[in-house]
């Protein structure tokens, strides 16, 4: 009965309930697809550095992320015999390069791959937009499609690089490019140069060394915690450090709490001015009905129970206009989940100098939508404090003379 | 035993401020199937005795008792169990819940008391068929003319089957034919069903009715008429 009393309640100032309603079903509907964009452009964004180059997890020989020389490397036989046998570790060599091309000269990162290792890992064939992907044996190199552009380097060109190798050995070599691939992110389709591991070994004269092993993660980030685990155990901390993506590319992640706080600020204005307006219908709701309350009050019905039903008075409008903002954002996010908005021009070139692809790609997540109705539940909520506490100091034959 | 018992009954608002006299020592019994009118001019203290009768409002000083039970020894949160399985109420301006048709409204004092649910639909029927409005069941109170709105609140106030019944002032917004309507109603239930009924009232029609009249003046009872 007072459910349905709570909802007919709604219902007896219509044009002001619907007020309500749509302005909190279109803080929603603005919250969740503002939300999903942001979370799905840097997800995309963290993704494309992970998946295509980072990897979850890395391990590398202790002092190396500090100190990222040749020096620093990992020999074959320090590393545990369950790593090496454990098809979802991968060991690279990686090291940065002067190439060249003609006249133009730039610096380079040079990565050196397991080819067959490398596809469950990072998907890097998936990349390759000409030419053919590597093989183990392979004595030619891909190249980033940006650092192709700058050299003015095609399919099958030379690229000539030089660097420091192994123990101040000098290192040097001619190489034809086998394949151009594209990276999402543009710090690395600026940079990368990526080479068989035995080619790279050969270049940088290390032999059987490594600067790091990345591990495979087949369910992606939900395996994470595990997978961090069972590497702390398999690496002593002494000789080993185990990294996880967050603190391999700290500055990206925190450019993204960054901009994640600042449309949080946005967004709780939005719903600050929101809980207002609620307010304004909370408060009218409760002082128009002093003298019905003081009856039911005389009648019997107990504060407590008034209380609850205010309450869900409420908590009733603000999840009706969440739900209807939730509906209507969801086929918006879905279309920018599934199709993406690449973009183009000054924007993009905006983007790209501050190192973020320019797409922008919604996230499709129950969480995000279901965190917007959390949002309203929890103002609602507190809003409707004001009615129990009205109903709390009521005196019935005060209220009935009103 | 009386249902009603009440000694020295005094009722005095703003007492720091302009003190301003309610109730003056109010000494007053009422026994079971009475059907008593409390008459007097404006500001007598009728509607504040009924409050106080009706464990709506606490004396200044004195006593009441309602069924034996001293209100003055019961919380707030008891005084609204107690008002709910005790006293029915009809108030002026019939205040029935405007969001809930008849039957609901009638059922609405049972459901607090999580009575079952046939039971309570056979007290609904049972009611609205005494106070003629078994074909209105379904009518929202703004439906309905002030006589059958009325009769609505004696239908809720009823349904608990309380020791008795309040009324303030039950008649005054209703026209003659309603109010005498009205009246047949709950005289006939006082005479038939023995329900005690109390009112307050400056209706001559309810007046002429009553078998107990007490006036009250200045807070005080002026005179206690028994027909």
């Amino acid at each position: 009965m007072f459910v349905k009393l709570a909802w007919r309640n709604l219902w007896r100032n219509k044009r002001r309930t619907i007020i309500s309603i749509s302005s909190v079903a279109f803080a929603v509907l603005f919250s969740a697809v503002i939300s999903s964009f942001q979370k799905g452009t840097w997800d995309h964004m963290i993704d494309n550095v992970v998946r295509y180059y980072l990897g979850f997890i890395q391990v590398h020989h202790k002092g190396f992320w500090d100190d990222k020389t040749l020096e620093n490397t990992m020999a074959l036989e320090d590393i545990p015999a369950a790593a090496m046998n454990d098809p979802e570790i991968v060991p690279r060599i990686e090291s940065f390069a002067l190439a060249s091309a003609g006249d133009i000269t730039k610096g380079v990162l040079v990565i050196g791959v397991d080819p067959g290792k490398e596809r469950t890992i990072s998907s890097l064939h998936e990349r390759v937009v000409e030419g053919v992907y590597l093989k183990a044996d392979d004595q030619g190199v891909m190249v980033a499609e940006g650092l192709a552009g700058h050299l003015k380097l095609k399919l099958g060109d030379t690229l000539v690089m030089i660097s420091q190798g192994y123990q101040g050995q000098n290192a040097a070599g001619a190489y034809p490019i086998q394949a151009i691939v594209r990276f999402g992110a543009p710090d690395l389709n600026k940079q990368l140069v990526v080479m068989p591991l035995s080619l790279a070994q050969y270049f940088y004269g290390t032999g059987e060394r490594y600067t790091s092993l990345v591990v495979n993660l087949p369910n992606g980030r939900d395996d994470l915690d595990d997978a961090l685990e069972r590497m702390h155990r398999i690496f002593p901390p002494d000789r080993f450090e185990v990294m996880d993506y967050r603190e391999l590319m700290p500055e990206l992640i925190e450019a993204q709490k960054l901009d994640t706080a600042g449309a949080k600020l946005i967004l709780w204005v939005l719903y600050a001015l929101i809980g207002a307006g609620l307010f304004g219908t909370i408060l009218m709701m409760t002082r128009e009905r002093t003298y019905e309350f003081g009856v039911m009050l005389a009648i019997g019905t107990h504060r407590s129970t008034m209380g609850a039903m205010l309450w869900f008075e409420s908590v009733l409008i603000g999840l009706v206009g969440a739900g209807i903002g939730i509906l209507l954002s969801w086929p918006i996010v879905w279309k920018l989940y599934s199709s993406p908005i690449q973009l183009s021009g000054k924007l993009a070139e905006a983007y790209e100098q501050y190192g973020i692809e320019p797409v922008m790609k919604a996230a499709y997540e129950f969480g995000i939508f279901l965190a917007q109705a959390e949002v309203i539940f929890i103002i609602s909520s507190i809003l409707s404090f004001y009615s129990v506490w009205y109903v709390m100091k009521l005196v019935p034959v005060k209220a009935m003379r009103e | 035993m009386p249902i009603i018992e009440a000694h020295g009954l005094t009722k005095t608002y703003n007492p720091d401020k302009v003190p301003v006299h309610a109730l003056r020592g109010v000494d007053l019994t009422v026994e079971k199937g009475e059907f008593t009118a409390i008459i007097g001019p404006s500001g007598s203290g009728k509607t504040t005795l009924l409050n106080i009768i009706g464990g709506l409002d606490r004396p200044t000083e004195g006593k009441i008792r309602v069924d034996g039970i001293d209100l003055s020894t019961l919380t707030d949160n008891q005084l609204i169990d107690f008002r709910q399985k005790n006293i029915g109420f009809v108030f002026q301006s019939y205040n029935l819940i405007p969001v809930l048709n008849v039957a609901e409204n009638t059922e609405f004092v049972m459901l607090l008391q999580k009575r079952p649910k046939p039971e309570r639909e056979r007290r609904v029927e049972e009611l609205l068929k005494a106070v003629g409005l078994e074909d209105k069941m379904d009518k929202r109170p703004s439906e309905l003319s002030g006589g059958q709105q009325q009769r609505v609140a004696v239908a809720r106030a009823l349904a608990p089957k309380p020791s008795f019944i309040l009324a303030d002032e039950p008649t005054a917004n209703l026209d003659s034919k309603s109010a005498f309507n009205l009246l047949d109603i709950m005289e006939q239930l006082n005479r038939e069903e023995g329900i005690t009924f109390i009112f307050s009232t400056h209706d001559s029609r309810v007046i002429e009715r009553a078998r107990r009249v007490l006036s009250l003046v200045d807070g005080e009872i002026a005179k206690d008429e028994r027909r």
